[in-house]
């Protein structure tokens, strides 16, 4: 059984793409190779910046031979028929069988397909696979017509087993397979022949190439690290710095450096973005003051002076990098203290927010007036959450975050401290655009709860009223998130508050049904997550107050929690036998059976338990009700389970007496009512 | 063409920002390349010479090399800041098509201009390039040299709208962060210009200083906008009207259409924009729209020269096909 080896050599691979594109080589080539049916032991893929490489044992040496019987026309059918069956199937006449059948004689024919060499299958996979590889984005150069992410230089290609290696015989637009390879670009550029995989990988470690991704992260997260230790510091865990670095370098060499003095008072986050976003140098703290002393970066060779030259190399972008960082942030200080935070933002009057929803200084009166509005909802002081919901996104406006714009909100928290303004409100700034992602912490500081929300919901309103809600895949505004955001401020906070009126206080125009019906959507989704069922949801939708979602989340859990257990999911059973008989009876006297069920006219024990259990069980159903305490109430509710069932395994409902059974139907209405008072049961399945 | 990667030993450190410029000329001169004069009006980059953006259409084969003078004036700091200029140069290849060692022969460069790739760390970072105002695109890397980005280094896919068939090969340099990186200035006015041991040695700053400031109070406060609108409009409807002429020339007879004329319209238009952009005085909503009209009339240029026998026509084609996509 061979081995084989491919490598596709080329000019430099965007590191983010080349974990993806080796498992792409993988899956492209294994499927095509099985469905050839040339099966294999194992398959692992690598990728450097060069290179794509994949190495595969234990390959099936030819494909099996395989037979299909296919039946043909009838023996006396048209020259012209068997003759076109012939082509089709690939036979002759004499290779045909004729088989009695009811309907007459019928041709056979037996078609052998005999095995393939395994070259020649690998060759056409690997072919189709150069030739339709899905990068993200391909090119082409010279004058070729073959797309590769950059230019391809060389294919190498090799079977291998106990009597040695032969090259696979394939040309893909002038570039023919061989069995030679490069080593590192500086270090080791001349060609070497590989025999197999092991033989490969060791050859190119001699030429300075780690070949495995995985070995190459791990070296220099290995080397940053003890590098670090020995000083005392460590360095800032960025796993994906890390996949990204570990895609820009063949030969991995760690170098530590310094961070002038000048620079150590900037805020660790905007040290930490500039070294990251230009330079991709990792950050080296010291654990006891939290500061940022230190950067990590990483070359591609060994040098003669242990790599001094390249690392005070990086040590002078670096301060002309941080000079600019500097500037800006003693720039934008200067802003703050002359003219406020606010006064920084004052440039937002120009800034269109969207083109039928006005700039972003409209958008922020319209904030902080509904902030106002939130406040005490919240638990916050109105003035104050006017007053962030006015500062919150100045930031915008200054120099450090046009440069870095992933530090919005954070540098919003050090010009508001700057501008003298409280700890709410500088909090505000930096976390009001929290919760971002489905696992983000979410705020729970009340003037920040306020701006939060405030600034979520003029964004769904604004779009709800010009009528840009998402549709399908697309939501540019990303208002599924801006709808989720709200839902975990409202329900993380418990806040109590109906979502109808919010809306009414928000941009003008909005349909606030409609957006309604949005979040009950999205919320769907997010008790979906939790492990509530749909059907649990809808049969707490359906109940009054749906617009307060505390209260909707609160009504689902208690259900969910008293569904899971058997008293609860027995109760269902019985709720759902006492409305069906109930409805099929009202339907066939034409009355509703809702009122005057009196235990005088009861006949047996069971029918006096049942009464009995439904006083005492409404008599707790209705103040925990009325105190919002679901769990309370679902339990008081699956309490009715046992004599609900002994009631129905003891009595007929449709007595003879029609007295008696008007009581029954009316002691079962009661049931309805009771249960439907806690959740629209008639809604759960099953 | 011939590529030299660990050629010889290195040669030594030159010492003034000519002597870089200088050894770049020679050094792709001799791998062929035709030195071409900078383009004689203001562009914003290297890229805008039509040696580069009309020349990279069609098959006919290019080789060119040269220096560009570059104006962007959103960038001008009086003068102060250490590597900002509204004013600087670009050193710039256009190879067409990209020959296979394109990356060593650019490689070759770096050592005639004293970088000993042996002690240094040279990567080629994923940087895919886009010109809005061209209407062109092309992958390539922004070449770093320990951690400094000292080339844009791109394959041409698209230009004015128009596949690249074939492909060209295109390098810019900043030439003076570069000088700076291999002279070791930390100011970009102190680098030495001519050789510093020149009876009149002469710094960046001698030059440049006393213009950096004049233009940076002229882009910023003087340059004047309403003239400036004007200029655009006129330089717009002018390009359009050069290419809406009759491809047959009245007087001689001949097929002559006005191409680099229209697209000089095209580059006067683009630096009224940076200039107007300067001043402040576009929003960013009209921005993208102004981006367009120079779009629109890169992309007529371009639909324009490949009707030219430059551009690849020939008497025998009738209307070759405009790819655009």
């Amino acid at each position: 059984m061979p081995d084989l080896l491919i490598e596709l050599f080329s000019e430099e691979i965007p590191a983010r793409m080349q974990k993806r594109a080796a498992e792409d080589l993988k899956t492209l080539l294994t499927n095509a190779l099985v469905d050839a049916g040339l099966t294999y032991a194992s398959a692992g893929c690598f990728a450097t910046p060069r290179r794509l490489a994949l190495s595969i044992d234990g390959l099936l040496a030819q494909s099996p031979t395989t037979t299909e019987e296919r039946k043909g026309p009838r023996v006396d059918a048209p020259e012209k028929a068997i003759e076109g069956f012939l082509r089709g199937a690939g036979v002759t006449r004499d290779q045909l069988e004729a088989r009695d059948e009811k309907k007459g004689q019928i041709y056979y024919a037996k078609i052998t397909r005999p095995g393939r060499p395994a070259a020649e299958i690998v060759a056409e996979a690997l072919e189709t696979a150069i030739r339709s590889f899905p990068w993200p984005k391909s090119m082409r150069w010279g004058t070729g017509t073959l797309k590769w992410v950059r230019p391809l230089h060389s294919i190498l290609c090799i079977l291998s087993s106990e009597e040695g290696a032969e090259v696979v015989p394939l040309t893909v637009d002038g570039i023919s397979a061989g069995n030679t390879t490069r080593g590192h670009r500086f270090m080791g550029p001349d060609a070497i022949t590989v025999h197999g995989f092991d033989d490969y990988q060791t050859k190119l470690k001699r030429a300075f190439v780690m070949l495995d991704g995985a070995e190459r992260a791990e070296h220099i997260w290995h080397d940053a690290t003890n590098q670090a230790f020995a000083l005392g510091l460590e360095v800032v865990e960025d796993k994906g710095l890390l996949a990204e670095v570990s895609g820009l370098v063949e030969w991995p060499v760690v170098l530590l450096g310094s961070i002038g003095e000048a620079f150590l008072d900037l805020p660790p986050e905007v040290l930490q973005t500039s070294m990251k976003e230009h330079q991709k140098f990792f950050s080296v703290r010291n654990p006891k003051t939290g500061r940022i002393e230190k950067f990590v970066t990483v070359a591609n060779r060994d040098t003669a002076d242990q790599g001094a030259t390249i690392l005070a190399g990086n040590q002078k972008v670096l301060s002309a990098r941080l000079s600019d960082a500097k500037f800006f942030w003693e720039n934008d200080l200067r802003t703050v203290e002359r003219q406020g935070l606010e006064g920084m933002g004052a440039p937002l009057g120009n800034v269109t927010f969207h083109n039928k929803l006005g700039s972003q200084a409209d958008r922020i009166t319209r904030i902080a007036a509904l902030a106002r509005t939130i406040a005490p909802i919240v638990g916050a002081d109105a003035d104050e959450a006017d007053v962030a919901a006015r500062v919150a996104k100045s930031d915008l406006s200054s120099e450090m975050v046009y440069e870095f714009p992933e530090l919005q909100g954070i540098m919003g928290r050090y010009y508001a401290k700057r501008a003298a303004l409280s700890d709410a409100v500088a909090d505000a700034c930096r976390d009001h655009y929290s919760p971002l992602g489905p696992s983000d912490d979410v705020p729970t500081a009340p003037v920040t709860v306020a701006v939060a929300l405030a600034d979520k919901l003029d964004t769904l309103t604004g779009f709800w009223a010009i009528d840009e809600k998402p549709t399908g895949s697309k939501d540019p505004f990303a208002l599924r998130r801006a709808a989720l955001g709200v839902i975990r401020l409202i329900v993380v906070n418990g806040l109590s508050a109906s979502l109808s009126d919010l809306f009414g206080k928000g941009f003008a125009g909005a349909d606030a049904a409609d957006l309604l019906s949005f979040f009950h959507d999205r919320l769907k989704v997010f008790l979906k997550d939790q492990g509530i069922r749909h059907d649990v949801i809808d049969a707490c939708l359906a109940m009054e107050g749906n617009d307060d979602l505390t209260l909707l989340v609160k009504r689902a859990t208690a259900l969910s929690d008293v569904l899971g257990t058997d008293d609860g999911a027995n109760l269902i059973q019985g709720f759902k036998r006492a409305n069906n008989i109930l409805s099929k009876e009202e339907e066939k006297d034409g009355v509703e059976y809702s009122f005057g069920a009196d235990v005088k006219f009861c006949e047996t024990d069971e029918e006096r338990a049942l009464f009995a259990a439904l006083d005492a069980a409404e008599a707790q159903i209705n103040p925990a009700m009325a105190a919002q305490d679901f769990a309370a109430a679902m339990q008081a509710m699956a309490s009715l389970r046992a004599p609900i069932d002994a009631f129905f395994e003891a009595v007929q409902v449709n007595a003879e007496s029609e007295i008696i059974r008007r009581n029954r139907l009316n002691l079962l209405s009661r049931i309805r009512t009771t249960c439907l008072g806690v959740a629209d049961l008639t809604r759960i399945e099953g | 063409m011939s590529a030299t990667t660990s050629a010889a030993a290195p040669a030594a450190k030159p010492r003034s920002f000519q002597e870089i410029i200088l050894r770049l000329q020679s050094y792709w001169a001799s791998k062929g390349c035709a030195v071409l004069q900078p383009y004689d009006m203001e562009v914003g980059a290297g890229t805008f010479h039509p040696a580069t953006t009309l020349r990279s259409l069609g098959t006919t084969p290019w080789a060119a090399a040269y220096v560009q003078p570059s104006r962007r004036p959103t960038d001008g700091r009086y003068g102060e800041n250490p590597n900002r200029l509204q004013h600087y140069y670009q050193y710039q290849v256009l190879i067409k098509p990209s020959p296979p060692e394109m990356q060593d022969l650019y490689l070759g460069s770096l050592d005639a201009i004293g970088i000993d790739t042996s002690m240094h760390d040279i990567r080629f970072v994923e940087d895919d390039w886009e010109s809005p105002t061209l209407g062109a695109w092309g992958l390539g890397w922004e070449v770093w040299c320990d951690g400094m980005e000292v080339s844009q280094f791109t394959y041409f896919q698209q230009v004015g709208g128009h596949d690249c068939h074939p492909v060209s090969g295109e390098l810019t340099y900043g030439l003076e962060r570069l000088a700076m990186y291999v002279l070791g200035v930390d100011h970009v006015m102190d680098m030495p210009f001519n050789d510093p041991d020149a009876p009149i040695a002469m710094s960046y700053g001698d030059i440049f200083r006393q213009t950096e400031q004049e233009y940076s109070r002229h882009n910023f406060d003087a340059a004047d906008t309403a003239k400036l609108l004007r200029n655009f409009e006129e330089c717009e409807a002018e390009c359009h009207a050069l290419l809406a002429q009759d491809a047959t020339d009245p007087k001689t007879g001949k097929r002559i259409i006005m191409v680099h004329p229209a697209y000089d319209q095209c580059i006067k238009a683009s630096h009224m924009f940076n200039l107007l952009d300067a001043r402040g005085v576009i929003s960013v909503t009209e921005r993208q729209a102004y981006i367009g009209r120079v779009r629109a009339l890169a992309k007529a240029c371009a639909d324009a020269f490949v009707q030219t026998e430059a551009g690849g026509w020939t008497p025998d084609s009738t209307e070759i096909a405009t790819e655009t996509a």
